[in-house]
């Protein structure tokens, strides 16, 4: 299996620990990553506030990217470029004014004919009953409360990927990798996100939320399949002790980490000990 | 050619403004087949109109045109005053020079050249004219009424206290429809079964009122005055003409563990049922997929060996009967629609973010009736589904499903604000020490004392209003979290509540649809009947003799179901005063020596009013098959002569020659 790859600017900066655990499951699941050359950054947050055909031009300068090196299907681990890339190849793909428009701004041609893909769609595509067969150590002992935050499933129109209120694709391989999960209340609600930087007070808040939630529904460990989610669940635990004087102790793992534990991976192998809660 | 008079009218300055009626007047009179031509300032006025009538016997005219307003208008008026002067009515023709140039023309002589090429138009259909005779059909003085919910029974009653047989044809064992299952009605807090149950009874009772319960319509045949409609009795397997509705068998009945359909699923039934103590008939059914001798063939049997009046049928099979009517109200009503993830139309996304369906204290509004109802599962106590604890905070939601284009439907439910204020005022007087909480988007209490009744239930019982929506509702530790915003006040909001109501959008109830399209009667794309004029004509169809009202046509509350109940048995009254309908002769008739019988017309025309017939000889051969037109159906619509491909077809009044002579005028 091969697919184009799209790291973003997250998974090569802040969040490498993930890029080490995507780029370490895949690898034993004979999953070839072609990482697009001279990608640019999907516009994020950032772009869609201050311009609009920035915030569509960005993706669809990578997107076009896609299309010259000849991958169908491109996987973008950070949900919100996923979400930026899919919208735009939507737009690229269904206004032939919009495309010529934009294919005229970032002066390359443009189809949209690239499928972008989630982390989940990519082990989904590899199917659980692969993923069952070569468990090696089943996650005996692991509650997880899965985690989806905002984009993966948002917008529902646009991703058409899962419930969007209710998820469950996660908890799917999470179980069938021989660990269990919790039903709990905040899968879907928004970590605080970017305001992390901006506004570190609402981020506590929300994340503290979320992270008692879990708690309180008898998960030992949170999974993400987002790296914004992660550093706020990860990150902030320490400044959630500071301000509600709570220890939750919670090991947050990206998704692809459950994935390499179970076949085998070592914690270091997967960039699981870099994480900022960690318990060898 | 027909000596023709031109009538040309000032419309007061409406027309003389950018029309010169004068000179109008001067050039058709040169037109040829026009004897006589004159203008007036107001021709639709009684001088007007004497002034036809004086012109007809003077002139001895034979055709007229008036050339003023749109046929819509004033032809009717037009026509009757030439007919009472001896002429054809359908020998008069209007040009319409006020809507289609005075109105919409500015430059003075332009308009003028305009208007008399349009009664020269006129004026060469007119000597085409033939004279026609309305078509007269016989009328069945019975109606069908189709629902026996509060409108159902509101216009089966009228109609059948005027005189005249009613059919009432029921789906549900019981009528009664929504109604029957709410608590109390707002504005007045009167009891919905107390009001309710005397008129069912009478409807039940009444000596010119069949009624069908547990039936449906099966098909529909005829036209107006004259419609074949066949019902389909579902198997009850008690004979009603028996049983003496004593109850031995539902109280013997080992099955009583069946969700009951009347209590929204909140209280059990057994497999033999009333839905509900005051339900008429008072006769049970037997529920076949949950009665063990239906399901097994043999066995249990229980109801039979108690039922002294030897009323069960374990045999009973499904029954079609034939109905003559005249005319049908259709009266179905509506559904909710459905809050959790499973929806009937794929744009819907429902609303998983509520937990309807998996939180058993998540309710419709439905639901929470049958909760406050006396003859409810809780006997009139309010008691959470969950655990049966008396909640002390009910959080209240309107607008589930309505207005929201993105996951629900455009519309307003329009009753949805005031029951929700009346929910949160019984919920109070059943709670004293209880809080309701509502969230809103606007408050809609148009209606007489319906603004103050909101008032009140925020006043005097302290129902606390917030504008905004709720995103998401959890359960924990048996508390609902129900988070939302409150935007005038541009906070968030977080209640921990007991029990939560939603207020779910309206639709139209399930088959209405079908049921619409058998008598070709119209619906909009969420399946609301189309009435066939949205302010003069709100209870009529586009199929004659066929009348809505009641929740079916839009979303309503009782008064204004009641209302339209009884218009729409105003208008069926109005069809039975007469002997005999007359219907507009202009209508297509089919030439059956050219016909060949490829019956395009027949697979095209929307009103299936076009026939296969066969032609026979004297000693009965068949000489040749032709298509025919039901001239009882027909709207003249001449979508049937566009499509023949041997041009046998043609419409009265619009002949194709008629048409040919209109264009030729005017190129």
């Amino acid at each position: 299996m091969e697919f184009g790859y799209y790291p973003g600017c997250a998974l090569h900066g802040s969040s490498s620990d993930y890029e080490q655990s995507v780029r370490a499951c895949l690898d034993l699941l004979d999953v070839r990553l072609r990482e697009l050359n001279d990608w640019i950054c999907c516009g994020a947050t950032a772009a869609h506030c201050i311009n609009h055909q920035l915030s569509q031009a960005l993706p669809a300068r990578n997107l076009a990217l896609a299309e010259r090196d000849g991958y169908k299907e491109l996987l973008a681990p950070c949900p919100m470029c996923s979400m930026e890339l899919i919208k735009t190849e939507q737009i690229v793909r269904g206004d032939a004014d919009a495309r010529q428009k934009l294919s005229q701004v970032i002066e390359l041609p443009i189809e949209g004919t690239t499928n972008v893909l989630n982390l989940i769609q990519v082990f989904q595509r590899i199917g659980t009953e692969r993923l069952k067969s070569l468990v090696k150590k089943p996650l005996e002992g692991i509650k997880a409360a899965c985690y989806y935050g905002c984009l993966l499933t948002r917008p529902p129109e646009a991703l058409r990927f899962d419930d969007c209120e209710r998820p469950s694709s996660m908890e799917t391989l999470v179980e069938a990798l021989g660990a269990s999960t919790v039903d709990w209340n905040y899968k879907t609600e928004c970590c605080g996100a970017g305001l992390t930087m901006a506004n570190e007070d609402t981020v506590l808040e929300l994340s503290h939320k979320i992270l008692k939630n879990a708690v309180a529904h008898g998960a030992n460990c949170v999974v993400v399949a987002c790296p914004m989610c992660h550093v706020n669940l990860d990150m902030k635990q320490e400044d959630i002790i500071r301000r509600y004087s709570v220890k939750h102790d919670m090991m947050i793992y990206y998704l692809s980490d459950l994935v390499g534990k179970a076949l085998g991976l070592s914690d270091h192998e997967l960039g699981v000990d870099r994480h900022f809660v960690y318990r060898g | 050619m027909s000596r023709i008079g031109v009538f040309t009218c000032w419309c007061g300055e409406n027309i003389a403004r950018n029309v010169d009626v004068e000179r109008v007047a001067a050039e058709v009179a040169k037109l040829p087949g026009v004897h006589c031509s004159v203008h007036t300032k107001y021709m639709c006025s009684d001088p007007g109109q004497a002034l036809l009538r004086e012109k007809i016997a003077s002139e001895k005219l034979d055709a007229v045109i008036v050339a003023s307003c749109s046929p819509h208008m004033h032809l009717r008026t037009f026509r009757k005053t030439a007919e009472a002067a001896g002429v054809n009515p359908y020998k008069v023709e209007m040009a319409n020079i006020r809507e289609q140039c005075s109105w919409v023309h500015h430059d003075r002589a332009a308009a003028t050249a305009k208007a008399i090429d349009l009664i020269r138009i006129a004026a060469a259909k007119v000597n085409w004219n033939e004279p026609l005779e309305p078509i007269r059909v016989p009328v069945t003085k019975r109606v069908l009424v189709v629902g026996g919910g509060v409108a159902g029974i509101q216009a089966a009653l009228d109609v059948a206290e005027a005189g005249y047989e009613v059919v009432l044809v029921e789906r549900e064992p019981s009528i009664g429809g929504k109604m029957a299952g709410l608590s109390e009605t707002f504005p007045t807090l009167d009891c919905s079964q107390c009001i309710l149950t005397p008129r069912m009874v009478e409807a039940g009772q009444h000596p010119r009122i069949r009624l069908y319960t547990y039936s449906e319509v099966e098909e529909v045949n005829g036209f107006v005055g004259n419609f074949s409609v066949t019902v389909r009795r579902k198997a009850r397997y008690v004979d009603i003409s028996k049983c003496t509705g004593c109850g031995d068998c539902w109280n013997n009945c080992p099955m009583k563990k069946n969700p009951s359909e009347f209590d929204y699923g909140l209280g059990n039934r057994s497999a033999i049922y009333i839905p509900f103590p005051q339900a008429v008939p008072a006769r049970p059914v037997i529920d076949r997929n949950n009665c063990t001798r239906l399901k097994k063939g043999k066995g249990c049997g229980l109801c039979e060996k108690k039922c002294q009046a030897g009323a069960i049928n374990f045999n009973d099979e499904d029954k079609l009967v034939t109905e003559q009517v005249g005319a049908i109200v259709i009266a179905t009503g509506y559904k909710l629609y459905s809050i959790g993830r499973q929806q009937d139309n794929g744009r819907m996304s429902g609303y998983g973010e509520y937990g309807y369906g998996e939180y058993k204290d998540v309710i419709d509004s439905l639901q929470f009736e049958r909760l406050i109802s006396a003859s409810g599962p809780t006997s009139g106590r309010l008691l959470r589904p969950s655990d049966g604890r008396e909640p002390k905070n009910v959080v209240f939601l309107s607008c589930v499903g309505s207005r929201d284009d993105a996951k629900g439907l455009p519309y307003c439910s329009k009753i949805c604000c005031m029951y929700t204020a009346k929910h949160a005022m019984l919920y109070k007087h059943k709670v004293p020490d209880g809080q309701a909480h509502v969230f809103y988007m606007d408050i809609r209490a148009g209606g007489k004392n319906y603004e103050e009744f909101v008032r009140r239930a925020i006043e005097q019982d302290g129902a606390r209003y917030y504008r905004g929506r709720v995103s998401k509702i959890t359960e924990e530790n048996g508390k609902l979290i129900v988070r939302g915003a409150d935007t005038l006040a541009g906070v968030p909001v977080s209640i921990e509540a007991d029990l939560v109501v939603l207020a779910a959008a309206i639709l139209p109830a399930q088959g209405a649809k079908e049921l619409a399209r058998k008598m070709n009667v119209g619906y909009d794309e969420y399946g609301f009947l189309l009435e066939s004029h949205p302010k003069l004509r709100p209870v009529e169809t586009a199929a004659a003799g066929v009348f809505i009202c009641g929740a079916c046509q839009g979303p309503k509350d009782i008064p204004e179901s009641v209302a339209q109940a009884s218009a729409a048995a105003s208008k069926v009254l109005v069809m039975f005063g007469h002997k005999e309908m007359t219907r507009s002769p202009e209508i297509a008739r089919v030439d059956e020596k050219v016909c060949a019988a490829c019956f395009t017309c027949v697979r095209t025309c929307p009103y299936h009013a076009i026939d296969k017939a066969e032609v026979r000889s004297r000693n009965g051969a068949l000489l040749k098959r032709t298509a025919r037109v039901n001239p009882g159906l027909c709207m003249g619509c001449g979508t049937c002569v566009a499509v023949c491909p041997s041009k046998s077809v043609d419409l009265s009044g619009f002949s194709e020659q008629q048409v040919y002579a209109e264009v030729e005028a005017l190129v």
